[in-house]
């Protein structure tokens, strides 16, 4: 039998009975369309995850204070409740070798006002280095310079969420960043010129950079947290790539040695780089994305079950037919590969309808429900692979059941 | 004329031991080619049993069998596939026809599995239509908006398109009315005296039978008797076929 003729026989007999093979290839659309949209979902929760730890800023190493969390040990000091890293300490650390520069910061949670607007947000008082270290952008003005940091003025930076709260002429019209530009807004009541506003990141939570208002740490020390305040955080930015272990042991051991602690297990700060926090990040998303494609794989395999149910239907209801053939000289490999290309072409054709469909879902998730999605191309090969081998899997019972039928029996079968 | 058909001692048996059931008891005759013969008796008799070895559906337990000069009798079941291929025609009592499927693709359905081109396929089926007195009119209808006598002229030309040096027909009238049943006898009757083939009839009608060259009576799996048929009947050919549904 030629590979032409096996196509016209198969697709005769899979649209002599349009219905039944309709509902039977549904299973598989079902299958394959949440397998490709559960994965984008998965996988565009994972990008999105990664590219916002990304933008935190290049080869970044954060010194935070608090205790390292260790093995065995259920008590970790909340973030910036301790007070243990000083401005010193971030002075400290520039003269650890390969480091390309360290920006240090105090925060805390105000309310501002401009006019008749006001907002709460976070004011980080940090240095002019912040800006390369945390691969913040400027969009219009500029940002802290290292003169405003030694005569600690009192000029703020604001983010664009910012920018839409105190400086939006109404409810519905948004702000441009020339109308924040030199105007004085009061956080904590004092006076603040602002200078800069940043170009938007994105994120979302506690870790919103757009949420924020930037001045100089010595305004931020002298104006709102008293100056002896600790810091709440030392970013380091490392050289390169490669020297960020090297960067981030160092700093362990010059702060280890700076606040006379001998045990390393007892450290009262953290230092934790970029490329961990992402790794970490990405163990628990890719954990989930097997979880929903685990999930997905539940109904293909119902449709295939599906499959291999219509094919012994099938195969019943033939069985003259197949007797017929025999007679007429069809060996058992014919009938096989004919009953084989049958229940292929169900699946196949339902892989490429359920990879139009879960695509189509996985766009309408992104725009209806705002969760990032993001369609691979290696699971839509994957996924028309799957549904190819589905129907070999489930149809090699049915197709060996029609070829082992004898020829006499089959033709007498009422 | 060469012989066709060379059956020697052929005996079937069924189960084994104490349930041991003996169709065919030793069955020896030959066909020439070119014969138009009867295999007559009733049911039990082992007819049946006969019509599948001879159309190397099955094999008998003892005994030799030649179909066209080769031995069939001790082939695997794809071998027999292939001889059944190049060398038999089958009618069947209830036709078999691909439901939903034009008359031209059931009667070219045998060269699909020689891997004969599409459009070399549809000549030779078309010939054995027009062999098969089938009115080119219904070429493109489906098997089953055709009336019974229809459907068995197409299940005959199914069984010529492969040239077979065989055509063995199992009750071909049996599914049909008397008046049809003559047409479809004629039909074979023409195909042996003007086309020369080699025709074996099952049937357990005495008057289909006494449409043939030669009447073997079979029964409890034994020949009794195998002579030429001195009265033998032509069957009438109606002008016109009729298309009701019998």
């Amino acid at each position: 039998m030629t590979t032409r003729d096996l196509f016209e026989e198969t697709y005769g007999a899979v649209t002599v009975n349009k219905v039944r093979s309709g509902l039977t290839m549904l299973g598989i659309v079902i299958g394959i369309a949440s397998v490709i949209a559960l994965v984008a979902v998965g996988q565009g929760t994972q990008s999105s995850i990664q590219s916002s730890i990304a933008s935190l800023g290049a080869n970044l190493i954060m010194v935070t204070p608090g205790a390292q969390r260790t093995f065995g040990s259920n008590v970790r000091g909340a973030a910036g409740g301790s007070e243990t890293l000083t401005p010193s300490d971030a002075a400290a650390i520039e003269s650890v070798s390969n480091v390309a520069a360290v920006a240090p910061e105090i925060s805390g949670r105000y309310q501002v006002i401009y006019k008749t607007n006001n907002t709460n947000t976070t004011v980080l008082g940090t240095t002019a280095a912040y800006e390369q270290v945390r691969n913040t952008s400027i969009d219009t003005g500029s940002f802290i310079t290292d003169t405003d940091n030694a005569n600690s003025n009192r000029i703020a930076v604001i983010g664009p969420t910012v920018l839409q709260a105190l400086f939006a002429p109404s409810a519905d019209a948004s702000a441009t960043p020339a109308m924040a530009i030199g105007n004085t807004i009061k956080i904590k009541g004092i006076q603040f010129t602002v200078v800069g506003v940043t170009v938007a990141k994105g994120g979302s939570g506690f870790n919103n950079q757009d949420d924020m208002i930037y001045v100089p740490l010595g305004a931020a020390q002298h104006y709102l947290l008293g100056s002896s305040a600790y810091l709440t955080e030392v970013d380091v930015e490392a050289a390169t790539q490669d020297s960020m272990a090297q960067v981030q042991a160092d700093i362990t051991t010059l702060l280890l040695g700076d606040h006379k602690i001998a045990d390393p297990t007892k450290a009262d700060f953290t230092v934790l780089n970029q490329a961990s926090i992402v790794s970490t990040a990405s163990s628990v998303t890719s954990t989930f994305t097997t979880l929903l494609a685990a999930i997905a794989a539940i109904s293909l395999l119902v449709g295939g079950i599906g499959i291999m149910n219509m094919m012994l239907t099938t195969v019943t209801e033939r069985t003259r037919e197949i007797g017929l053939r025999k007679a007429i000289g069809a060996k058992k490999t014919d009938i096989t590969t004919q009953f084989l290309a049958e229940s292929v072409m169900l699946t196949f054709t339902g892989g490429v309808a359920g990879v139009a469909l879960g695509w189509l879902a996985a766009v309408l998730i992104s725009s209806f429900a705002g969760i990032a999605t993001s369609v691979s191309v290696p699971y839509i090969f994957l996924a028309f692979g799957v549904s190819a081998a589905i129907g070999i899997i489930f149809g090699y019972y049915p197709a060996r059941r029609a070829a082992g039928l004898n020829p006499i029996e089959a033709l007498r079968y009422e | 004329m060469k012989n066709i058909i060379e059956c020697k001692d052929i005996k079937k048996t069924y189960g084994s031991g104490g349930t041991e059931v003996v169709v065919l008891r030793g069955i020896t005759f030959s066909i020439r080619e070119g014969e138009f013969v009867a295999i007559m008796g009733p049911s039990g008799s082992g007819k049946s049993t006969l019509m599948h070895i001879l159309g190397a559906l099955d094999t008998p337990t003892s005994g030799e069998y030649f179909l066209d000069g080769k031995d069939v009798s001790k082939l695997s079941e794809d071998e027999l596939a292939d001889i059944r291929r190049e060398k038999i025609g089958f009618v069947f009592q209830s036709f078999n026809l691909l439901p939903r499927t034009s008359v031209l693709r059931n009667v070219s359905l045998p060269l699909i599995y020689a891997n004969m081109p599409k459009e070399d396929r549809e000549v030779i089926a078309a010939k054995a239509l027009t062999d098969a007195a089938f009115p080119e009119a219904f070429w493109s209808y489906h098997s089953n908006q055709i009336s019974g006598g229809m459907m068995q002229r197409v299940a005959i030309a199914r069984s010529l398109v492969n040239n077979p040096a065989l055509i063995l027909a199992d009750e071909p009238t049996g599914n049909l009315d008397s008046k049809t049943g003559e047409i479809v006898l004629h039909t074979f009757q023409a195909l042996n005296m003007q086309h020369g083939k080699t025709i074996v009839l099952i049937t357990h009608e005495s008057y289909v039978a006494q449409h043939a060259d030669r009447i073997i009576h079979i029964l409890d799996g034994n020949i009794v008797t195998d002579e030429k048929n001195p009265k033998k009947l032509v069957a009438r050919n109606e002008k016109n076929i009729p298309n009701d549904n019998t």
